[in-house]
């Protein structure tokens, strides 16, 4: 293994061309990702992850697509290449309905065969043998059956585990994995996420994890990077992110999140308003509108991204600095922030 | 359960709904039959929210839908206030409709495409207030779609597809709420929503109850946000009650082996349990052919004979609000042996 | 500072997720559904006004006449020309073979064509979308029996059934019409049935016995709003469909006995290859009359079906 990344993300974008304009769906996200490493993902549904993804792998199948930036894959340019030879092989996907990716009416058996007939040149002997191998290792039991059964003959989580099999067939570098456990029961999730895990340190595989649950990303992952409208507002190592956020969006969702720590009746905190739209952006910082830092300045300069060692975030008021500090004081006493959204102090019982 | 057992109800004359001996079964072709909910009994409080979690599958929503009747359960009794609503005839209960109302988990299926937001709002008002209309219509239906948090003048405006999921949910209260309803069932109002819209509305649930003293039956699969808004928590395994009482003292001490298994996969930093390295062996089995016993036995690190043969009934765990249908149930200073 | 504020600290009030109102894209139905519109419009304008508009008399034969030169005597006559004349300044779309007005016979026979379809299609609806729409809903032994009379229905050749009752029954207006429109109940009540399952599985409809709404009131507010939907979609394709049957029933002779349509315009246009070659203008302008409506029909009804489920999934 070498020692430089195996994956370089560089002001990377993705744009759709829609009726109303360009809808910057990401807009200049760079990251690296390390061999071995886990990097989780989050952020409300629209905010890109999905797109980010599927964006650098080539799996955008639309030629409304517009990409541009820079993303080296073990020091080779991908961007606006021809990936095809790329999947499976070194980089593999999963993804949140496995309905959607596995065959309806071909048996699992098959479906796990092609890949590794096509990219290990295996006889049907030899392939047979290993799909029993890779079924036992991801825990299905009796795997020889399952081999001759349909997708909708098997439970959700078992589907999951087929697809987690396939994607591994050909031991990739790397595994994207978008929302794999969103459409799972806790317990079955949890499996999964525990699978998923020892199979990557077996293999010593890359992993983007791509999750809304602050929790999976919390509890899974080496470093979490948060996204939001199509950018990258805070990234930084998992336990000093969690620790010491400074991003008042990853603080916003933190609160708005439901926990077993607080009595029953505890009051949340929700995140007014909605996503913005990816097409007309508000100016400034794009999360200003719903932002109770927010300043006057927040609504027309967009903050550049700030990087201390392990940890980079977007924002002119971070949490946790005086600077901070002040503007939600100021906002406090104002009754409103420099969006005009009202705000004032908490109910009785909030946490 | 698990189990059955009526030891957990409480006097007829405390509570507002009380639920006993519920059997919902589906026929499943091939003179089979699915065992959805078997067995359940729970009661609700006035001003009472009773949360109903479990994974996919164990029939919550059969048990709400039984609840309504809609459709009604195959035996079992829902006294509410006092009224059997299973003894009723089809039109004495489209006359006691208007007292229990039901949220619906997907936001976008609930709410009639084609009808304008307002419309849809004042229809239960419509149904009932006949020729009154006028003065007291308008006004009850522009008040409660203000206090959902939606500009009742867009209302008039407005059709479902015009409002993102979160206001869509808002719309499905305001809905539930202009026939000022004593109970409302809500199956799984949030799961659709994202964590950020999911905190608006359940704040909203917290004030409409305080507002217009709602009584709740709320069902998810997420324990958090079961915790979070119930004042007492029933777990469901494959159509049986496992343990209830209070969701504080059932989060914080659970003794049923399914409930710490299911508390233990909370990918939640501040879950006590996430340490508990107990997962869940094999698969669901099929409510087609339910397993005899404790129906939790086929998956049980505790399990032993007697739980293949005899299903145990809830019984008290400790003297406070907390009833456990297990024989070996699972305390931190004995463990049960295994 | 000795009470650093918190975000927990702080509420935000006005917690609710408006959408604006101009953030939300409105569907287009596009410039061809317009057109479409435009001209099914036009046409019908001309078939309703068509006594108040100067058009000449469809059933005067307006007979041109040459000066002759007799050959052996020399002397210059009046003598008739033989129908039918080509298009000119007089007869936009030329005459007929009895030197009647194309295009006036045309307008005229769209005022039968347009309203067979119509009546057609609005029989179809009112009782195969009835039908289908109770069967649905309520299911059981109706439902049964009802969808058996679909089948039975659409089975039945179609064209057979047509000539039974043109042959048996005198050939008005009424009778064309309500052929036509027994032809359609089985589609359309299909159509509903199905439509009706769907949306009657909507949580908005078990909403709606929540709140205490008697069948009735679920059918006629919940379902029929959707339904109608793709039913006019339906409609306004099978307007097409009932226009061109009335076509083929008048090339069997079987179309309504008083007044021109247009499938007997061309059907007469068609009648001897040599009007073909000679005349074409007397087939292809009732020919053209019909293909421009049915694909207008077509067209529109296609753009309504898309536009409306677009917005439904679009939320
Ligand atoms: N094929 C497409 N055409 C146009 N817009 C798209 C397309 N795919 C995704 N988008 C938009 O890109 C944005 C980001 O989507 P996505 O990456 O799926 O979000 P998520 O973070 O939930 O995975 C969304 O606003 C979505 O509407
Ligand atoms: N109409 C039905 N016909 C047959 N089986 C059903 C029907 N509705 C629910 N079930 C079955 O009953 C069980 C409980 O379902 P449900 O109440 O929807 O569970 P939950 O809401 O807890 O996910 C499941 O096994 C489901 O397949
Ligand atoms: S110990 Fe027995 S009774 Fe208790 S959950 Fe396990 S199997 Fe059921
Ligand atoms: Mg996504
Ligand atoms: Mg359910």
């Amino acid at each position: 293994m070498s020692e430089s990344p195996l994956l370089v993300v560089e002001d990377y974008h993705v744009g759709f061309r829609t009726e109303t304009g360009l809808a910057k769906a990401v807009d200049g996200v760079s990251f690296t990702l390390n061999r071995g490493q886990t990097l989780g993902i989050v952020g409300e549904s629209g905010s890109g992850k999905s797109v980010l993804n599927r964006g650098f792998m080539g799996l955008v199948s639309s030629s409304r697509m517009i990409e541009s930036g820079s993303v080296l894959f073990d020091g080779q340019q991908i961007v606006n290449q021809d990936r095809q030879d790329l999947w499976g092989k070194r980089i593999a996907m999963i993804f949140q309905d496995p309905m959607t990716s596995l065959n309806p009416v071909m048996k699992v058996g098959k479906q796990i065969f092609e890949p590794l007939r096509r990219h290990l040149n295996m006889d049907k002997g030899q392939a047979r043998e290993r799909a029993i191998e890779l079924l036992t290792s991801v825990g299905i039991p009796s795997p020889a059956q399952r081999l001759s059964q349909y997708p909708h003959e098997l439970s959700g989580g078992m589907r999951q585990r087929v697809m987690i099999a396939i994607a591994l067939a050909a031991e990739p570098e790397m595994l994207v994995a978008d929302e794999p456990t969103t459409a799972l029961d806790v317990t079955v999730q949890k499996y999964i996420l525990d699978l998923l895990r020892e199979l990557q340190q077996e293999h010593g595989m890359a992993m983007t994890l791509i999750t809304h649950d602050l929790g999976v990303a919390r509890g899974r992952t080496d470093e979490v990077m948060v996204m939001y409208g199509g950018r990258k507002l805070e990234h930084a190592a998992t336990e000093t992110l969690f620790a010491d956020m400074h991003h008042p969006y990853t603080e916003a969702l933190l609160a708005s999140t439901p926990s077993l720590a607080h009595p029953k009746h505890t009051r949340l905190f929700p995140i007014p308003g909605s996503p913005p739209d990816i097409v007309d952006p508000p100016p400034g910082c794009r999360f200003s509108p719903r932002c109770m830092y927010a300043q006057d300045r927040c609504t027309t300069d967009n903050p550049e991204t700030t990087s201390l060692t392990d940890h980079e975030y977007a924002c002119f008021y971070p949490v946790g600095s005086d600077a901070g500090a002040e503007a939600l004081k100021h906002n406090q006493d104002a009754g409103q922030t420099a969006t005009g959204l009202k705000i004032g102090r908490a109910k009785e019982g909030a946490h | 359960m698990a189990g059955s057992g009526k030891a957990h109800l409480r006097n007829a004359d405390e509570v507002l709904l009380r639920v006993e001996n519920l059997v919902k079964e589906f026929p499943a072709g091939g003179g089979k039959v699915v065992h959805a909910v078997s067995d359940v009994s729970f009661d609700v409080a006035e001003g009472e929210t009773l949360g109903l979690v479990g994974e996919s599958g164990c029939g919550k929503s059969t048990t709400a839908k039984a609840v309504i009747q809609l459709p009604p359960p195959t035996s079992g009794s829902v006294v509410f206030d006092g009224t059997d609503l299973t003894d009723l005839s089809a039109e004495e209960l489209r006359q006691q409709r208007p007292q229990f109302q039901m949220i619906f988990q997907d936001p976008i299926s609930s709410l009639n495409p084609r009808r304008r937001v307002r419309d849809i709002v004042s229809e239960g008002l419509e149904i009932w207030g006949g020729s009154g209309g006028g003065a007291f219509t308008e006004g009850r239906v522009d008040e409660i779609i203000e206090a959902v948090g939606l500009d009742p003048q867009e209302a008039r405006k407005r059709r479902p597809h015009e409002y993102s999921g979160g206001q869509c949910q808002r719309i499905s209260v305001a809905r539930a709420l202009v026939l000022d309803p004593k109970v409302i069932i809500c199956d799984e109002p949030v799961s659709a929503l994202d964590v950020s819209v999911q905190a608006q509305i359940l704040n909203m649930l917290e004030d409409m109850k305080d507002r217009y003293g709602l009584t709740l039956l709320f069902i998810s699969h997420d324990l958090s946000v079961v915790k979070n808004v119930s004042d007492r928590v029933a777990v469901m395994y494959l159509g049986k009650i496992c343990e209830i009482g209070d969701g504080d003292e059932i989060f914080k001490n659970p003794v049923h082996p399914y409930t710490r298994i299911l508390l233990s996969a909370v990918p939640d930093p501040a879950n006590p349990f996430a340490g508990e390295s107990e997962t869940l062996d094999g698969e669901l089995p099929s409510p087609i052919n339910p397993p005899a016993g404790c129906r939790f036995h086929t998956r049980c690190a505790y399990a032993q004979d007697i739980c293949r043969s005899e299903e145990p009934q809830t019984e008290q765990e400790g003297d406070g609000d907390h009833w456990v249908a297990c024989h070996f149930p699972v305390r931190n200073d004995a463990p049960a042996a295994d | 500072m000795t009470d650093t504020l918190k975000p927990t600290d702080v509420e935000i009030l006005d917690a609710s997720d408006q959408v604006p109102a101009d953030s939300i894209a409105k569907k287009k139905l596009g410039i061809g559904f317009w057109l479409a519109i435009s001209w099914l419009v036009f046409i019908v304008g001309l078939a309703v006004f068509a006594p108040v508009l100067p058009l000449k008399d469809p059933d005067q034969n307006f007979i041109q006449t040459e000066e002759k030169e007799n050959a052996i005597t020399g002397r210059v006559t009046e003598s008739p020309i033989q129908p039918p004349y080509a298009p000119s300044g007089d007869h936009l779309f030329g005459t007929d073979s009895d030197a009647r007005d194309v295009l006036s016979r045309t307008i005229y026979g769209a005022r039968v064509s347009l309203v067979v379809g119509f009546a057609a299609i609005a029989f179809g609806m009112l009782i195969g979308g009835s039908l289908g729409m109770i069967a649905g809903f309520f299911g059981g032994t109706f439902d049964k029996v009802v969808s058996f009379l679909f089948l039975v229905l659409l089975s039945f050749p179609a064209l057979v059934l047509a000539i039974l009752i043109t042959t048996l029954a005198e050939r008005s207006l009424f009778t064309i019409s309500l052929t036509l429109g027994i032809l359609a109940v089985a589609p359309v009540g299909r159509l509903a049935r199905a439509a009706t399952l769907v949306f009657a599985e909507r949580e908005f409809v078990a909403a709606s016995r929540t709140l205490g709404a008697k069948p009735s009131r679920i059918l006629r507010r919940e379902i029929l709003p959707n339904v109608m939907i793709p039913m006019s979609a339906l409609a306004l394709l099978g307007m097409g469909v009932s226009i061109v049957a009335e076509g083929a029933l008048a090339f069997l002779g079987l179309s309504v006995e008083k007044g021109s349509t247009w499938g007997k315009l061309i059907r007469t246009a068609v009648n001897s290859t040599s009007d073909l070659e000679n005349a074409p203008w007397m087939a292809f302008t009732p020919i053209g009359a019909l293909f421009l409506t049915v694909m207008a029909l077509n067209f529109a009804g296609d753009r309504l079906r898309d536009y409306f489920d677009v917005k439904e999934l679009s939320i």
